[in-house]
């Protein structure tokens, strides 16, 4: 009878085994949207394995190459991820681009699920005349360029001028004007590249301009940011007295995060009518213009000379031009209008809007397919808004997981089915011990230099680091 | 100058690597140094500062510091937790291990609003140090923001604060309406 009993439970348990597989996710991107969207998947069900595939050879996405060198605070966020990096159940693959090395096909086959959180790889155009000048450059090639992302390396900016134009008021047009504002020994200490370094020392640059289409209330930047600005030290703000005269007016009626910042802006505005010529260099804030023309040098005309700007006035938000013109001279200019999501083939896109149509994560009529961070919401917020983010598509994931939604079966083998593939095509990935090698060597080199890193740009290097 | 020279050791015990943060520092002495009021300024720093001060081992052993307990309620379930007097709200969580997925994201650097927590308005009144700008400015970012609400990497743990309920907002679930 305990015989029986024995064999029933023994039964019962192969049985379970066999129809409870282990749930493979496979999260493409390893940002901060692809590691909280991993965090929160890991801890909520015990079972789970995932798999994060990352292009590049090293990790976290826009902490290593957008955040601001200069703050490195915020790259704090990474002691988080490493935790769950190194998660038994957790695997991180660099060096593999899906869509390219490995078909959104293969993948569905090998996973129970996929979360695309690869970001937003290109910028908005302006779509106006002599935009192809030399001198005017993105605002994110040239953020890549200074954290040392690979295919940005060579993009060598001519930063000889004395006057730059960033067009759009955002944290990236901020992060930009601080490079150029920043005392250059603050600067040596972070884990800028050594190249960028080189080049922006020698910049000539005292002023620049941060020109909005619409008015304060509309800048997209955060005020920590903004007030970041005031505090440099050798350098003056202005904003012009009558493009915030306005907010006096409303300023009562704003929630407090808006009513905060027109306050420092009208702050500044007041400030600036001291005119403090001892400052080595300056910034300004300049509301309702569009740029509707980049105009070539007099002497160059491949060369960017002027913009012409068209002057706005404001109505429901939205900006309309006066009629009236007016012109900037500059040989540097910086478009920091936003940024794009792109598809990828076999993967349903909104071209219009530049991410992946979803509802809380899931990708619209696309049964195991997920999205999370930028390529889902679009390209704003800040840290905290793409955990939130990430936390709800793994919260999407985890009751579809729950609901039998997802198709959990045991011929899913994850990268284990992918890998030999892989070989075929030449494509060596990396694992997390690699980049801990790659991590440990960046940060020697670094501490040599006096800086917190210095960053790997060229992937062969990286190889020969590894001895593959 | 000695004065000062305590105020620039305590600015930040936490983040002495941090270039960011000596920048900060250096400012904060150059403020210091050309202020009419640079005494006063002193003074004022230094009141701001004492809590800091029993945070950091040296100057007295963990043992010694006095414990009481402070509950956080999330979800409606309240999570007890033991807090060391002078140690920052942000070292409670992570020291009493609770699970509050993402809580103090920038590690206490004031760099992001995820440790946001928020009080009454009694307790909001009793805790000793009021927010700066800086704290106010990531707090303007934070989900869910009251009049009441701090950070609670800045909000320094002392004896009145024993039994406290205090809110953790939540912050995925209003993450779906935004």
């Amino acid at each position: 009878m305990i015989r029986l009993k024995r064999m029933a439970v023994g039964a019962i348990r192969s049985f379970s085994s066999k129809i409870t597989p282990i749930p493979r996710i496979a999260i493409i991107g390893s940002g901060p949207a692809g590691f909280y969207t991993a965090q929160h998947l890991l801890k909520s069900n015990s079972k789970l394995h995932v798999d994060i595939y990352e292009k590049l050879f090293a990790p976290y996405g826009l902490v290593r190459y957008g955040v601001a060198p200069d703050h490195p605070e915020v790259k704090n966020v990474i002691s988080t991820f490493s935790k769950t990096a190194i998660n038994d159940r957790c695997r991180w693959i660099g060096n593999v681009e899906i869509g390219r090395d490995i078909s959104i096909r293969d993948m569905r086959k090998a996973y129970s699920a996929l979360v695309f959180s690869y970001g937003c790889q290109i910028d908005k155009l302006l779509n106006i005349p002599g935009e192809n000048l030399k001198g005017v450059y993105s605002a994110r090639e040239f953020v890549e360029w200074y954290n040392g992302l690979p295919s940005a390396s060579t993009l060598n900016p001519n930063l000889d001028c004395e006057d730059v134009v960033i067009l759009g008021q955002g944290n990236v047009a901020i992060d930009v004007a601080r490079m150029f504002l920043s005392p250059l020994d603050e600067l040596r200490k972070t884990d800028i590249s050594e190249y960028a370094l080189d080049k922006i020392s020698k910049s000539r640059v005292k002023r620049v301009h941060l020109v909005g289409r619409r008015g304060p209330l509309q800048a997209a930047c955060t005020i920590a940011e903004l007030r970041e600005l005031t505090k440099l030290p050798n350098c003056f703000g202005i904003i012009t007295h009558q493009e915030v005269e306005f907010l006096r007016e409303k300023i009562k009626e704003l929630p407090r995060p808006k009513k905060r910042m027109m306050e420092l802006m009208l702050k500044i505005a007041d400030s600036s009518i001291d005119n403090k010529i001892d400052f080595q260099k300056q910034w300004s804030l300049s509301f309702f213009k569009s740029p509707l023309e980049f105009l070539p040098s007099e002497e160059n005309p491949d060369q960017l000379g002027k913009i012409r700007f068209s002057l706005n006035k404001l109505k429901d938000n939205i900006a309309y031009p006066t009629g009236e013109t007016v012109e900037l001279s500059t040989n540097l200019a910086f478009r920091s209008i936003g940024y794009r999501g792109v598809g990828i083939p076999g993967l349903p896109f909104d071209s219009e809007r530049g991410l992946i149509p979803n509802k809380n994560g899931s990708v619209i009529n696309e049964r195991g397919l997920y999205c999370s961070g930028w390529i889902k919401r679009g390209p704003t917020g800040v840290i905290a808004t793409t955990m939130n983010d990430g936390f709800e598509t793994a919260k999407t994931i985890l009751e579809d997981i729950n609901s039998s939604r997802i198709d959990i079966t045991s011929d899913q083998l994850g990268f284990d089915g992918l890998a030999n593939s892989l070989k075929d095509i030449k494509v060596k990935p990396l694992n997390y011990q690699d980049w801990s090698k790659i991590d440990m060597i960046e940060t020697q080199v670094g501490t040599a230099k006096g800086k917190s890193r210095e960053k790997f740009v060229d992937i062969q290097e990286v190889f020969k680091l590894l001895d593959h | 100058m000695a004065e000062l020279a305590t105020v620039a050791m305590h600015v930040d015990s936490r983040e002495k690597s941090s270039p960011h943060r000596s920048r900060k520092m250096n400012f904060a002495c150059k403020k210091l140094f050309t202020s009419a009021s640079r005494a006063l300024l002193v003074r004022k720093n230094l009141k701001d500062l004492p809590l800091k001060t029993f945070s950091t081992e040296i100057l007295q052993p963990k043992a010694q510091k006095e414990t009481i307990t402070i509950n956080f309620m999330k979800n409606g379930s309240k999570i007890p937790a033991k807090a060391k007097v002078g140690d920052h709200l942000l070292d409670v969580v992570i020291d009493n291990d609770i699970d509050l997925d993402g809580f103090g994201a920038c590690e206490g650097t004031l760099s992001c609003s995820t440790c946001h927590l928020i009080f009454t308005d009694e307790q909001f009144k009793i805790i000793g140090t009021k927010p700066t700008d800086e704290e106010l400015d990531m707090l303007d970012l934070a989900y869910d923001l009251v009049d009441t609400s701090r950070l609670g990497c800045q909000v320094f743990v002392t004896k009145e604060m024993n039994g406290w309920e205090i809110e953790v907002p939540a912050g995925v679930s209003d993450a779906r309406d935004v």
